[in-house]
């Protein structure tokens, strides 16, 4: 691989085109800033792999938010402290791609802490290479989370106080500890013979991607003369000096050998097979029926069910709406949801009906379903005159107040119980409303049991319990 | 094809499959947590992807990667986690990337609860995110819907490169209603996006970016947004028009309040009242026109807007009608659905005091 | 004849940090007294002593700055 000439490496672009001022070969970087040998690790890295079709190179924000003036590769800017979870997308978007996040201090440690913790924790197959210089660069030198103790910087300008600020953060150190990432290095680019081991860890980086082996990040220690007010020359020196001290380099991690490649399955999937994985590639089943059997007060019905959470009133109401909808009628259901589903009382609408149903909130039903007293309580009043309260004596202890109505008792729990489940008490009401209001046929009820039920072995003891509300009601 | 009892938020799933989304990225928040627990039981079936993201703005980050990389893409959530993507979603704008965003909304502000409510119409219609950009909103009232405008969401974005979100809330998210599944889109006859960066070499030259640094240039970008965003309101209104041919006094609602609506016209035809309902299904664009021309007949003597708010799309009424016609606005908040017969009370009061 | 190796700065690329001076281990870069199009005084090599080790190359941060020859250039 060795060459005999170095020179600019060929996934650079030859024009930087993209760079708005008339200089179209320079840097924007200030003299001596580490970014310019960093890119140039990375561009000769990515033309000795041959990748630089395939690579995304993601430009954060920070001094290297223009990082995309000057890779030949794919592109993308992002938001600050972002770019884990847009290298995310990218690289479950298009597997094979070589997604390469470049970020800055304060983009990845401080408002992208939670993005770069994650991805690594996933082991999402990307190369993160983290320049790390102590000070943010782009926005004039203020404190970076990987700031020394007592460095001076325009947000602390009496140096960084452990005690107000907290201390800088070692990323290497707190990404070792979690088991996603497959490699992870400190480097640093102050003389020839770091900058070639920083080069090797870039390159073992991204082979690891290369490889399907998961998450890689190079931390490298970076120097900022502009920010840190010093000559190239001081900086590089402070870099050695102070910033090695409290990040040390070296591998933190290297999992490459032993880790297996993730595997990828790429696809497409034929619509018989979507039909299918979703469920429609069968049509519902169809049972004729015909309101004009039904009693008029009772036809269109609107239909309140009540009771605990847990007595299996949505059920109920999913079950008779299923019903209705394989009548041919339109039909809604609707839940009280939330905290009720979780213990307290719960309810629902449903609406069976011949023509499109405007609301499908039930405010006055036609069929008011309680299987606890607090919803006969509550509801009793709202049910329209002539209409129908079927409550569960189980119970509920007192029978309707309102003459204007019907009424049926029907001690569900008890009879559920006896049947071997307190679970069905709610399919013994489904079986008296099938008896005493023909709104479903026991066919189409039991068919949409076979849709709605998600355990199958409970079928025939709902069944069973259908058929003993409907005997309850035929024998009062 | 096959029709299904089904829940709106499942029914945004399986129209998500049909329409070819490819990803799903996400975070867990009720009530729209049936959309994630969907796309995760479902996308893997079927050779797509679900992963949950550990935050709404990694979330809408991931989707801004995903769309970035050429793939359809989507996200779904309820009004606090909708704040936390407002920055991802100007990005998307800016970045013009087509990535589809449900909002099931619940009641706020802040923690608020888990009821319906519809306080987010300014936060997503009015572009809740900084910046000069709109996103295409579209309001489902049905199951049906849910499925039908999800799917159609998916080709907008496309069509427009543009962030589209279907914005409905905890009532039609958790209702059951019958749907008919149309058949699935065909993936492979898809033209390939030839902005995204796909990781290959016919893409490697295109950008993804919202970064102008130059003030003239970021007014250009700026100017090309809104030629955009014009297109979309010359081509992309939809309404619902709901007995409005004699109509003295129009109403208006979206999501579950147009439902109820419908229900109070249907009780005032039978009383005789002329009434009839104008149902945006587009709230960005907003049917301006239809509203001018209701305001302009002699017919129309007010408007009745009602939402489960303090009035948000109230304001657009407004600035449609221009203060030709009387525009009253009735509103619940906090996750109370206003009923048929309050509806009722509400315009039959004003009709006296309209005259 | 070839020279045991040999490196070129391109004077209106560099921003004169002199990190390749200070890398240099055979001290066979300088800063030239010209003054390039960014307004610094840029590196240049001394014209003897390259030993082709590329050290300037990886400590420069310019793309286009250095080119290093390592088994010598024809001079002309």
């Amino acid at each position: 691989m060795a060459k005999d000439i170095l020179s600019t490496p060929k996934s650079f672009y030859k024009e930087f085109f993209r760079k708005p001022d008339a200089d179209k070969t320079n840097t924007h970087y200030c003299p001596g800033c580490g970014h310019g040998v960093i890119h140039k690790l990375l561009a000769e890295a990515i033309e000795d792999f041959g990748i630089a079709d395939r690579t995304i190179i993601i430009s954060p924000v920070g001094c290297s938010v223009f990082a995309y003036y000057y890779f030949d590769t794919g592109n993308v800017q992002v938001a600050h402290g972002r770019a884990p979870a847009v290298a995310t997308g990218l690289k479950r978007a298009n597997p094979n791609s070589i997604v390469i996040s470049y970020q800055g201090d304060g983009d990845l440690a401080a408002i992208g802490g939670n993005n770069i913790l994650q991805a690594a924790n996933r082991g999402e197959n990307i190369t993160v290479i983290f320049v790390n210089n102590a000070i943010y660069g782009m926005t004039g030198g203020q404190m970076a989370p990987t700031t020394l103790i007592g460095q001076k910087t325009t947000t602390t300008p009496y140096g960084r106080a452990a005690a107000n600020e907290g201390y800088p953060i070692r990323i290497c150190e707190l990404l070792s500890a979690l088991s996603g990432p497959v490699y992870l290095a400190r480097g640093a680019i102050t003389d020839p013979a770091t900058i070639m081991k920083t080069r090797l860890a870039i390159r073992k980086a991204i082979k690891a991607q290369m490889d399907y082996k998961g998450f890689s990040l190079v931390e490298i220690l970076s120097p900022c003369p502009s920010g840190w007010r010093m000559t190239p020359v001081e900086a590089k020196k402070w870099v050695k000096e102070q910033m090695v001290k409290i990040f040390p380099l070296g591998t933190f991690k290297d999992e490459t050998k032993e880790r297996e490649p993730i595997a990828y399955e790429k696809r497409e999937y034929t619509k018989e097979e979507i039909k299918q994985a979703l469920g429609l590639d069968k049509e519902a089943p169809h049972f004729s029926h015909s309101m004009d059997d039904v009693k008029p007060i009772w036809r269109n019905p609107k239909i309140k069910i009540s009771g605990f959470g847990g007595q299996g009133v949505l059920l109920l109401g999913n079950t008779l709406a299923e019903a209705g909808m394989e009548q041919g009628y339109h039909v809604s259901w609707i839940p009280s949801y939330g905290p009720e589903m979780r213990g307290g009382t719960a309810n629902c609408h449903v609406q069976i009906s011949t023509s499109e149903i405007a609301s499908p909130v039930v405010d006055h039903p036609s069929i008011l379903v309680a299987m606890n007293l607090p919803s006969l309580d509550r509801f009793e009043d709202d049910v329209v005159p002539g209409g129908l309260i079927i409550y569960n004596t189980s119970l509920v202890t007192r029978a309707p107040k309102r003459t204007d109505i019907e009424s049926i008792p029907i001690p569900a729990t008890d009879i559920a119980d006896k049947l071997g489940s307190l679970k069905v008490a709610n399919m013994v009401v489904l079986g008296a409303i099938i008896e005493k209001t023909g709104i479903v046929t026991e066919e189409a009820a039991i068919s949409a049991l076979n849709t709605v039920v998600k355990h199958k072995k409970f079928i025939p003891l709902n069944i069973e319990a259908i058929k003993s509300g409907r005997e309850y009601v035929r024998n009062l | 094809m096959a029709k299904q009892f089904i829940k709106g938020n499942e029914a945004v799933v399986k129209g998500a499959i049909l329409a070819g989304c490819e990803l799903y990225f996400g975070y867990p928040i009720t009530p729209a947590s049936e959309i994630a627990e969907g796309a995760a039981k479902y996308l893997p079936l079927v050779g797509r992807k679900f992963l949950q993201g550990e935050s709404e703005v990694a979330s809408i980050q991931m989707c801004y990667g995903a769309a970035g990389a050429g793939a359809r893409v989507m996200t779904a959530s309820s009004g606090p986690g909708l704040s936390l993507k407002q920055e991802g979603i100007s990005y998307c704008a800016g970045s013009e990337l087509p990535v589809v965003i449900i909002d099931v909304m619940r009641g706020g502000p802040g923690l608020g609860n888990i009821a319906p409510e519809q306080g987010d119409y300014n936060q997503i219609v009015k572009g809740g995110g900084h910046g000069n950009y709109k996103v295409i909103v579209l309001a489902p009232n049905s199951a049906q819907e849910m499925c039908d405008l999800t799917m159609l969401a998916f080709e907008l974005a496309d069509k427009y490169r543009t962030p589209t979100v279907v914005l409905t809330d905890g009532f039609i998210g958790q209702m059951m209603e019958p749907v008919d599944f149309p058949e699935p889109k065909d993936i492979s006859r898809r033209k390939k996006k030839d902005w995204a960066v796909f990781g290959d070499a016919e893409t490697k030259r295109n950008l993804i970016n919202s970064i102008y640094l130059d003030p003239a240039e970021l007014e250009a970008w700026n100017k090309h947004l809104q030629e955009k965003y014009r297109k979309i309101e010359e081509n992309e209104v939809r309404f619902e028009d709901y007995k409005l041919d004699d109509a003295e006094i129009v109403v208006s609602g979206y999501g579950i309040v147009s439902r109820v609506l419908k229900g109070t016209v249907n009780l005032l035809r039978e009383k005789g009242v002329k009434v009839g309902m104008l149902r945006p299904k587009t709230l960005f664009p907003f049917p301006k026109k239809k509203f001018a021309e209701l305001a302009e007949k002699p017919d129309v003597k007010f408007f009745f807007v009602s939402e489960m708010s303090n009035g948000q799309m109230v304001n657009d009424v407004r600035l449609s009608v221009e203060f030709k016609k009387p525009v009253h606005f009735y509103g619940r908040m906090g996750g109370v659905v206003p009923t048929v017969n309050e509806l009722e009370r509400e315009i039959l009061k004003l009709k006296e005091s309209e005259g | 004849m070839p020279t045991k190796g040999y490196m070129e700065v391109d004077p209106n690329h560099c921003k004169g940090c002199g990190l390749c001076i200070e890398a240099c281990p055979e001290d066979c870069i300088e800063f030239s007294s010209e003054i390039n199009r960014l307004g610094y005084h840029p590196a240049r090599y001394k014209g003897e002593g390259c030993i082709g080790c590329g050290f300037c190359f990886y400590t420069c941060p310019e793309p286009n700055a250095i080119t290093v020859y390592k088994k010598g250039k024809e001079v002309a």
